[in-house]
């Protein structure tokens, strides 16, 4: 479990955590959500025990990181931004390394390391120097670093970045088998991610929390939720027809590939009646969608929205 | 395995992966053999012990220390590996003792592997090997003093060049700080008690006691209080580093 209370940061006039209260429990996998700057890393660094809050406090797992840190950093995995590791050591001599700062017993250690090796598909460049590896590559011997000691909670800063689309799912596998019994908690600037494998998601922007929701509950805040799309040829006089249904609030066509965006009043379900009118028309349609919400509008409407919509977003919440 | 000797190791490790470790140690060699028999007048002083050779310790230290540990704190601050390494569960305290006793080993190594100019003195004469041995601990100490300078400088910054040069102007000061010629220029601006304090802090007058053979308490006292203090600070900058 991870929880923060009040967690704040200041860098002499700059907030970059703003009294952040979060909680994330076991089985949970929560992703911190938020532009460049937005505090992230910074939260992330507090919670692993790196920087020292300016006020609040954090707790991994009941114990305090300021009050006992060792305590909360033996249950803590933690990949720092940038997946940081000693650059003229092998990857072999690193996790070794990182086993013996652990202070696994011998047996577990090594099987440990195996399994992690095995997991992170290092075995072919066990004897290779870190510098010598691709971005990909060293964000793996990264994670492997942060999972060695099989720890409770994890906070992992950008786990998949740098990593080409296989090994982002291999990546999200690994951490989505580790979820069950784990608290994890991932930053990221990409929202599929956040499809893909977190269960909550937080948004902050200025240091500040600005939702806290399912991926599902702040898909339902975008106005395409619940919108039908589809695409097909002639459809000038479709759009005329579409308009005059009782449900539809607009109707939007993409200038680059003809598709059609409808979209409905606010609590109306729209897929029914337009396919049936598209049917009464005689109308061919390729392929026709129900949008679930688009997750890169609704962080866009958050994070930059003014302050006065921000507090009523924080009201939702609570 | 104790986290301590686990730092340790790999600090160890990664001076002998990369150049510096064999660099430091031929020029330690060479220089120490040059000075000693060239401008040391290992000879002509016609004595069988090593007073030429230990005197001119503190000089390549100045020099050679700083090049061992600018990059002890410095490098990871700007690597990043910092932070990788302070959230492993380990205090701080673990983590500058592993890093200093890797470089204070380091020296060890340096100094035992200047062997051959023992075994000249044994060849050509017969010294007092106590009295060498006691040399050797002394430098070694002094070395350590040096070592924990360069550590808390280290910690100071992220660059390894201000860091290198910090801890040689820091050394450098005290080394002198006992020598006559600088006693006699602060006799006149500063009071005499504060100047004669100053000089108890010289490092060059408690290492030519000990040079000399004679192991006083009170000297290997100094060095060791002197590594500690630099130690001590080097962990608050470093704990500073987190709050700032």
């Amino acid at each position: 479990m991870i929880e923060t209370e009040q967690l704040s940061r200041r860098y002499g006039k700059l907030t970059a955590v703003d009294a952040l209260s979060i909680r994330v429990e076991p089985g949970q996998v929560l992703g911190l959500l938020g532009p460049n700057g937005a505090g992230k890393s910074t939260a992330m660094r507090m919670i692993a025990g790196f920087l020292v809050p300016t006020s609040g406090t954090a707790r991994v797992c009941g114990h305090d990181v300021g009050r006992e840190p060792l305590l909360a950093k033996r249950l803590l995995g933690y990949l720092p931004e940038g997946a940081p590791s000693y650059g003229e050591m092998t990857v072999r001599e690193f996790l070794q390394f990182i086993v013996r700062m652990r202070g696994l017993k011998p047996d577990v250690a090594y099987r440990r390391f195996d399994e992690v090796v095995q997991r992170l598909e290092l075995e072919e460049v066990l004897e290779l120097s870190i510098d010598t590896l691709s971005k990909g590559l060293r964000r793996r011997v990264g994670l492997a670093q942060a999972i060695v000691h099989d720890p409770p909670v994890l906070v992992l800063d950008e786990p998949t970045d740098g990593l080409d689309p296989n090994q982002k799912h291999a990546v999200r596998q690994l951490i989505d088998a580790m979820a069950r019994e784990r608290t994890i908690l991932i930053s990221t600037h990409l929202l599929e991610e956040v499809h893909a494998l977190c269960n909550r998601v937080v948004i902050i922007a200025r240091g500040r929390l600005l939702a806290d929701a399912t991926p599902a509950e702040l898909e339902r805040r975008s106005r395409y939720h619940g919108a039908v799309s589809f695409s097909a040829s002639g459809s000038g006089m479709s759009q005329e027809m579409l308009g005059r249904l009782p449900q539809v609030a607009a109707i939007e066509v993409d200038s680059l590939d003809g598709r059609i965006t409808v979209f409905p009043k606010p609590g109306e379900r729209i897929l029914e009646a337009v396919e049936m009118l598209l049917r009464k028309q005689g109308i061919e349609v390729a392929e026709i969608q129900l949008e679930r919400g688009r997750l890169d509008e609704v962080f866009r409407q958050i994070t930059t929205e003014g302050g006065g919509d921000i507090d009523a977003m924080a009201e939702v919440r609570t | 395995m104790n986290p301590v000797s686990a730092v340790m190791r790999r600090e160890l490790r990664s001076y002998f992966v990369t150049p510096v470790a064999y660099l430091f140690l031929v020029i330690f060699l060479v220089l120490s053999g040059i000075l000693t028999f060239y401008a040391g007048d290992f000879y002509e002083r016609g004595q069988a012990d090593l007073q030429p050779f230990f005197v001119m310790h503190p000089w390549l230290y100045l020099i050679l220390v700083p090049a061992i540990t600018m990059r002890m704190w410095a490098e990871e601050a700007k690597s990043g590996t910092l932070e990788l390494l302070l959230t492993l569960p380990l205090t701080l305290w673990q983590a500058m003792l592993g890093k200093f006793l890797a470089a204070w080993l380091f020296i060890g190594l340096a100094l035992a592997l200047t062997f051959p100019v023992w075994v000249t003195v044994n060849y050509l004469g017969a010294p007092d090997n106590g009295v060498i041995l006691v040399g050797y601990l002394g430098s070694w100490l002094m070395a350590g003093t040096f070592i924990a300078i360069g550590a808390c400088m280290s910690a100071l910054t992220r660059s390894q060049v201000v860091a290198f040069i910090l801890t040689a102007l820091v050394s450098v000061l005290l080394i002198l700080a006992g020598q006559p010629q600088v006693m006699d220029f602060f006799h006149g601006t500063l009071p005499r008690q504060l100047v004669n304090a100053a000089a108890h802090l010289s490092m060059l007058r408690h290492f030519q006691a000990i040079a000399r053979g004679v192991l006083d308490l009170r000297d290997v006292l100094y060095f060791l209080l002197s590594m500690m203090g630099w130690l001590i600070a080097g962990v608050l900058l470093l704990d500073l580093k987190r709050t700032r």
